[in-house]
């Protein structure tokens, strides 16, 4: 394995990691906030790729289209708390996993009526479709780009949770919902708007991986189940917890895959080589998880709790 | 006075919140057939003494000595087997269960091992017969099968006092047992300990005064988290640190 | 104390709804249909019914054994399938490993099963609420991977069977084999009405309650968990191993975590910590599916909403609507 295709590895990873954060993010803040599962997340990735999508198709403007599918996010976000999902808040876990289930399976099915089976395709934009020099190889700009739109979102996130008003209620709502409610927040909207962000923030993710991915009914499941691991490494209601986790799931997930299966082959026999490389590379971050679970079950980064 | 050696004993128990003092070096020893009761006011840490008595907080400061065992770092289900018996100031039954129902799940914690899962629990005279016992100590043996839910509150209080003795205890940490009883049913409460305490080591945290007289042998007082007063119930009254702390707070009859 | 005629009526009502016979009728109902089926099916030289009965029977098994871990333990697994899918996978990997004998392979299975579960279960363990939810997902995962990586074995597609397992005269006999899973299931249901007035039982229910009350009294709740979490697992494989043989195909399929979702969603339409409730749940679900399916092929979009109405409306499940049964939500005798 040669220095310039491990790097590209690890930036790979980085990349995959920092989209793993945008959805991380919203789905931590409203399970530690609201205490709200919603395994719906991954449909609103799915829908923002959707939007981007056509939206690209009609445009050609890449910007317009990752704008587009961020604000109809976070406006369809808020609708769906305020109309239902707030509902859902009071209701126990069992509860909630059925319902975002049912609304899960819906959501796929809606997007196969609207969209058929088939796959979409988006191009990666015009501007960054050619490689970048980075220490001395190229990688692909566009990979560079979201890894960019990555930090600055995770700096954003920062200033207005560490800077903002807003962000102070979110961090107080994080380790004392009660009281926030009895402080006379309103609760409601509060309740609202963070879901809301963290639905543009999927938004944002799904149309970004547009270039990257084909965008098909079902795509949010993986990436949704590989957040959930995310957010038990990182510490449930944990921005930095969801940070972190994202980066080392990154990196682990995506190094297990493109590292593991040669260094087998050094190892093992090729036979059993090219059998267990696969398994063994989709495992890695489960076992990564298990192992910090034995360690460390509130996560690496837990929120303190009043 | 017992001349025993202490069935409970606590050496400087402290316990910080962040930058609040709860527990203020706090010690104390209980032998067999003493009750001591804690009173103070609102806030005073008295809920918090007891759950770092009964292991749900952890202290950092400090040692717990239980029969002679220092439980300090056991775990709750631990210090429960080896004789710490504790109810709760909010009832914390199963309301889903019938009473007797409730009161086995205490005696089959403390006899044999429960994995077991053909019989009904209910059929086991083993477990039946000490159950009813403690059902009959408090007067609750005629509702046995009704569900603990449908009890009326000062029954649900009896019951948790049930489920406490149940697992035979040689100490019992009593949260304000009275809390919430009409004087009815608060005198029934009275009696019901009286009947048994000589047979016990109890902490008794309670506001009802009446209560207290009626069966502490010595009584703490606890303000801001330290013991301001240790000695006879009677002199609490007459204590000026105590009027003190107590003034608006609370009513000495 | 006050007693008085007041509550001594209370009580005689209360004695005369946990008598009730509508749970036991019910129950004699739905397994005489059980039992009728295969002979209508002769009769009526209709296979169609037989395969969707027999589909019913290996889910109901599955959702018995859940409810296991999540009716009566508290537990919400979103990974149970993957359980299913050992038991699947065993035929067939045992099958071509050259052990065919039925006996042979569900002993196997078990072993092998109760250690991953032990495992799995205890890591689980360590975390509760959101975090238990997601990580019993993500295990299901993992394994879901592992045997689509099993190219050998068919991969994602997966693989028909070579053999069903053996048991002797009565090897790849369609009938014995509907009806001993029938049996099974009945076991199973009678095992788990024992087990919920169990010592064990009234410990695991207690602790899904009442957690902070069980360690006071002196029981440490983990032991009753985890072991609550392996039975259901093992029943679940078992549930598995049955549906391999049956259709005669083992695919990754089996483990998706959408099967995991819809054997929550049987436990809770039939009705949460009953007894007779998951086989409802499950025989109910399936059949809405069939109607759904006939009525468009888009029919998970009808199937999504109606589980959301499931879950807001029925809240106690479909078994809790006869009277004199009760889940733990209920104040009164459980059936």
């Amino acid at each position: 394995m040669s220095f310039d295709l491990l790097l590209t590895q690890i930036l790979n990873g980085l990349q995959f990691g920092l989209l793993l954060f945008l959805m991380a993010a919203g789905l931590t803040l409203v399970f530690g906030i609201m205490s709200f599962i919603n395994l719906a997340h991954g449909s609103l990735y799915m829908v923002g790729a959707y939007f981007a999508a056509v939206t690209f198709a009609h445009t050609d403007s890449f910007v317009l289209s990752v704008v587009v599918a961020v604000v109809a996010l976070f406006v369809l976000g808020f609708i769906l708390d305020r109309l239902g999902f707030s509902t859902l808040h009071k209701r126990d876990h069992l509860d909630q996993v059925l319902a975002t289930f049912g609304v899960l399976l819906f959501a796929n099915e809606a997007m196969r009526i609207i969209f058929g089976s088939t796959p979409l395709y988006m191009d990666t934009p015009a501007a960054l479709s050619q490689p970048v020099q980075i220490l001395g190889f190229n990688y692909p700009a566009y990979r560079g780009a979201i890894i960019v739109a990555g930090l600055l979102v995770a700096l954003g996130l920062h200033i207005l949770i560490d800077r903002t008003r807003v962000g102070m209620l979110i961090r107080a709502g994080a380790s004392n919902r009660s009281m926030v409610s009895a402080l006379g927040v309103n609760i409601g909207w509060l309740n609202s708007f963070i879901f809301a962000l963290g639905a543009a923030l999927a938004g944002l993710a799904g149309a970004m991986v547009g270039p990257i991915l084909s965008i098909q009914p079902g795509m949010g499941e993986p990436i949704l189940i590989l957040t959930l691991v995310v957010i038990v490494i990182g510490g449930i209601g944990s921005i930095r917890g969801a940070l972190f986790g994202a980066l080392i799931v990154g990196i682990v997930d995506t190094l297990g895959r493109g590292v593991l299966p040669s260094l087998l082959f050094l190892v093992l026999d090729p036979a059993t080589a090219a059998a267990a490389g696969p398994a063994l590379a989709s495992a890695g971050v489960y076992v990564l998880m298990a192992a910090v679970l034995a360690f460390k079950p509130e996560g690496l980064f837990p929120v303190k709790h009043t | 006075m017992s001349t025993d050696a202490p069935l409970l004993a606590l050496h400087g128990l402290v316990k910080r919140y962040g930058g609040l003092l709860v527990t203020d070096d706090v010690s104390l020893a209980i032998g067999r057939g003493e009750v001591h009761a804690i009173i103070g006011p609102n806030g005073a840490g008295k809920t918090t003494l007891i759950n770092q008595i009964v292991g749900e907080v952890r202290s950092d400061q400090g040692r717990i000595e239980l029969g002679g065992s220092d439980v300090t770092r056991w775990p709750v289900h631990a210090r429960a087997r080896a004789g710490l018996g504790r109810s709760y100031q909010i009832t914390s039954i199963i309301p889903e269960f019938s009473v007797l129902e409730n009161v086995l799940l205490a005696v089959q914690s403390v006899r044999g091992h429960n994995f077991r899962f053909w019989s009904p629990a209910t059929a086991l005279p083993q477990l039946v017969e000490p159950a009813e016992a403690c059902l009959q100590l408090v007067g609750l043996l005629g509702l046995r099968d009704r569900s603990a839910g449908l009890l009326a509150y000062g029954q649900q209080r009896q019951l948790e006092l049930a489920m406490t003795l149940a697992i035979e205890p040689k100490v019992l940490l009593l949260d304000e047992p009275m809390a919430g009883l009409g004087p009815a049913e608060t005198q029934e409460m009275i009696d019901a300990l009286q009947a048994i305490k000589d047979r016990h080591a109890i902490l008794l945290v309670e506001h009802d005064m009446h209560a207290v007289f009626s069966l502490a042998s010595v009584c703490s007082v606890l303000v801001y988290g330290r013991i301001v007063f240790q000695g006879n119930p009677s002199d609490v009254k007459g204590s000026s640190v105590v009027r003190d702390a107590y003034l608006g707070d609370e009513e000495l009859p | 104390m006050t007693s008085g005629a007041t509550e001594t009526a209370t009580a005689k009502a209360e004695t005369a709804v946990g008598a009730s016979r509508a749970p036991a009728i019910a129950a004699i109902v739905l397994l005489a249909i059980g039992v009728a089926v295969p002979l209508y099916s002769a009769i009526a030289d209709d296979s169609y019914t037989v395969a969707l009965v027999s589909r019913m029977l290996v889910f109901a098994l599955a959702a018995v054994g859940l409810n296991i871990a999540l009716g009566f333990g508290g537990m919400v697994s979103f990974g149970h399938a993957m359980y299913m899918g050992f038991g699947a996978y065993a035929v067939l990997l045992l099958g071509t490993a050259g052990i065919v004998n039925g006996w042979l392979q569900l002993a196997i299975l078990f072993a092998v099963v109760a250690v991953i579960a032990v495992v799995v279960g205890w890591i689980a363990l360590r975390t509760q609420g959101i975090a238990f939810i997601m990580i019993t997902l993500a295990f299901a995962q993992l394994f879901f991977f592992v045997f689509v990586s099993l190219k050998a074995y068919g991969g994602d597609e997966g693989m028909s069977l070579a053999q069903v397992s053996g048991f002797g005269p009565l090897t790849g006999n369609r009938i014995a084999l509907y009806y001993s899973l029938l049996a099974a299931l009945v076991v199973a249901v009678y095992g788990a009405h024992r087990l919920v007035g169990s010592r064990f039982g009234l410990v695991l229910r207690a602790t899904r309650i009442n957690e902070r009350r069980v360690k006071a009294v002196g029981t440490p709740p983990l032991p009753y968990r985890l072991a609550a979490y392996v039975l259901s697992a093992l029943v679940c494989a078992l549930a598995g191993f049955f549906l391999a043989n049956l259709t005669g195909f083992v695919s990754p399929a089996y483990l998706a975590w959408p099967v995991s979702g819809e054997l929550i969603v049987m436990v809770v339409l039939g009705g949460v910590g009953t007894v007779v409730g998951p086989v409802v749940g499950a025989v109910g679900l399936l059949l809405l599916e069939e109607i759904l399916k006939a009525i468009t092929e888009h029919w998970m979009a009808l199937f999504g909403p109606l589980i959301v109405v499931i879950v807001l409306v029925l809240r106690r499940g479909l078994w809790s609507m006869l009277p004199g049964t009760h889940g733990d939500d209920e104040k009164g005798t459980r059936s």
